[in-house]
């Protein structure tokens, strides 16, 4: 089966830790890292608000556009090196949400780490985007807390 | 007529049909609309001998920015962010902050957006931040952090004209709408980004340590001297900005880090052209009938509620059309309620762009139907955070001149 391990900055370590404790020795192992176009973007459209400019190629959009594939690149490869086990770098673009989702489709299972408030126990520790993978999964999904998770105790009372 | 050609003007700026500079259509209409008499030949030539010294200015900022680009200024300035922030994400938004609003003041908008971005997107994915809070805050404070000086946006250069004050009077004058703006921006970037800014930084590559350009911190320390104490001297504080220039533009020729041709092309030569011909039909459109007609939309007087009324409609304009023939519409109607009238304008046209990210829904609209590669950008978290940032910015903006004009006077 497959094991489709997102790769996100800052907490891709926990998932890539997750994968080597829970991928079944079988399984193909897939690292994938979505290229979200909304950063070159905005810089691209920054450009654009500065009117009369010309310079098409002093666009820095197209600069970020290139940063961003090698950054994309090198940090599969650091979460290849620290899985340690066979396995297939995917870099995709679009909204990572979408993409993981489409990823998704057929694998054995996903592994995701939870990215919003990660103080205490609760419904705010997945941002948006987890939260929308959380909730459209087309398999099952691994969710793991990036760092040692929060004592059941961080859990507000129930209002009374 | 002169509203058509303006609109024609406009468009083919946004439209650039096969990448022809601006100018290209500005120019004849310009010509248009002298030659119809649309605008009488006097005010044509006082419009461009308003314009020239500012449009000249303008170009020694623009070869100032590329310089120290030339001489490893932004990139020093990524080393200083990465060592400052120590690989956490929310000091690493701090850093990106004063960088990014210091850049914006001294070397303009066009430094922070063309130079200053990249360099940000670079630091924070080596540190393997998310890069996304960092280059947003690049795009947002190009905008709301280009109060301070006269040289930090074109709009201002245009308002520092029109309000006749010194270098140094505007720069007391709009210190604190400028801290006020950027402190808005930092407190809704911490909320609005909380989750990547806390997703932390791994295992990204060291930043490359880069001494900063000793030699260009000083010449542009001494610039900013320049403007200061040029102008209670009566010289032209655009003076000061030439010194800068040439200083490191003879050194860079002396150490072959440039070429003539190199510094010649960094003034922009066709955009300083458009905004001439710009100059001069705009101001045909407000000769014949706009300053009657919108004459009575504009707030007048320097009351409190006067200045957040012509803000509000300055940012507005400006997000129709693009900020700098906002500026250009709004100046002249402006200039008679006095150097707080102008400021206000000046507030309203630099922070609202904010809203849209391509800096008018003209463009906006024009990249949609283009498709074009930065509309798969998420358009509605942008307009979220600029809903989130401009309207509380203008008006503690504002209240922040108000204040300045009531403790120093206008």
């Amino acid at each position: 089966m497959d094991v489709v391990v997102w790769i996100v900055e800052g907490t891709w370590r926990a998932c890539a830790h997750a994968a080597r404790t829970f991928a079944p020795p079988s399984s193909r192992i897939v690292l994938l890292h979505v290229t979200a176009p909304d950063v070159p973007g905005a810089a691209h459209g920054a450009f654009a608000g500065l009117l009369g400019r010309g310079h098409p190629e002093r666009d820095p959009g197209h600069q970020v556009e290139e940063l961003a594939e090698v950054a994309a690149q090198h940090l599969l490869a650091v979460a290849a090196a620290e899985l340690d086990l066979p396995a297939t770098a995917v870099n995709r673009h679009g909204r990572p949400e979408e993409e993981v989702i489409a990823a998704a489709e057929g694998a054995g299972l996903l592994i995701i780490a939870r990215d919003g408030d990660r103080t205490r126990l609760g419904p705010k520790s997945l941002g948006h985007a987890t939260r929308f993978v959380v909730d459209h999964a087309p398999c099952p999904v691994l969710l793991v807390w990036p760092e040692q998770a929060p004592g059941i105790a961080s859990i507000p009372p129930p209002p009374r | 007529m002169s509203v058509v050609l303006l609109v024609a003007v406009l468009a083919f700026a946004v439209v650039r049909p096969r990448g022809w500079p601006e100018a290209v259509a500005a120019v004849p209409a310009a010509l248009v609309v002298l030659a119809t008499g649309a605008i009488s030949v006097p005010h044509a030539v006082a419009e461009v001998e308003r314009l020239a010294p500012v449009v000249a200015f303008l170009a020694a900022v623009l070869v100032l920015a590329r310089l120290c680009a030339d001489e490893g200024l932004f990139e020093a300035a990524g080393s200083l962010m990465a060592r400052l922030c120590s690989g956490s994400p929310k000091r690493l938004l701090g850093s990106v902050f004063g960088v990014a609003a210091a850049i914006t003041a001294v070397l303009s908008l066009d430094a922070t957006v063309v130079l200053l971005t990249p360099v940000v997107f670079a630091t924070a994915s080596r540190l393997g931040a998310r890069p996304k809070p960092h280059v947003y805050a690049c795009t947002h404070l190009a905008n709301s952090a280009s109060l301070l000086l006269p040289v930090s946006n074109l709009t201002n250069l245009l308002a520092f004209t029109a309000a006749g004050i010194s270098f140094t009077r505007f720069a007391g004058l709009m210190a604190l709408p400028w801290l006020a703006a950027i402190a808005v921006e930092y407190a809704v970037f911490r909320l609005f980004f909380a989750s990547d800014l806390a997703a932390g930084a791994d295992a990204g590559l060291p930043v490359p340590p880069r001494k900063a350009p000793t030699f260009v911190l000083v010449v542009l320390g001494l610039t900013l001297v320049g403007f200061a104490v040029t102008s209670p001297l009566g010289v032209d504080p655009a003076w000061a900005a030439f010194g800068g220039a040439l200083v490191l533009g003879v050194r860079a020729l002396v150490r072959r880090t440039t070429t003539p041709r190199a510094l010649f092309g960094s003034t922009s030569v066709p955009f300083l052209v458009f905004v001439l011909a710009l100059g001069v039909v705009v101001r045909a459109v407000v000769d014949n009938g706009l300053s009657d007609a919108v004459g009575h939309l504009i707030p007048t007087g320097s009351t409190l509620l006067a200045l957040l009324g012509l803000a509000a409609v300055a940012a507005v304009l400006a997000n129709l059309i693009n900020n700098l023939p906002a500026v250009l519409v709004l100046l002249p109607l402006a200039a008679s309620g006095g150097t707080g009238a102008v400021l206000a304008v000046l507030i309203g046209v630099n922070i609202g762009p904010n809203l849209t990210y391509v800096g008018s829904l003209a463009t906006l609209l024009w990249r949609r139907i283009l498709h074009q590669h930065d509309t798969s950008a998420d358009l509605g978290e942008f307009t979220r955070l600029g809903l989130l940032t401009v309207p509380v910015s203008l008006v503690l903006a504002v209240l922040g001149l108000w204040a300045g004009l009531t403790v120093i006077g206008g």
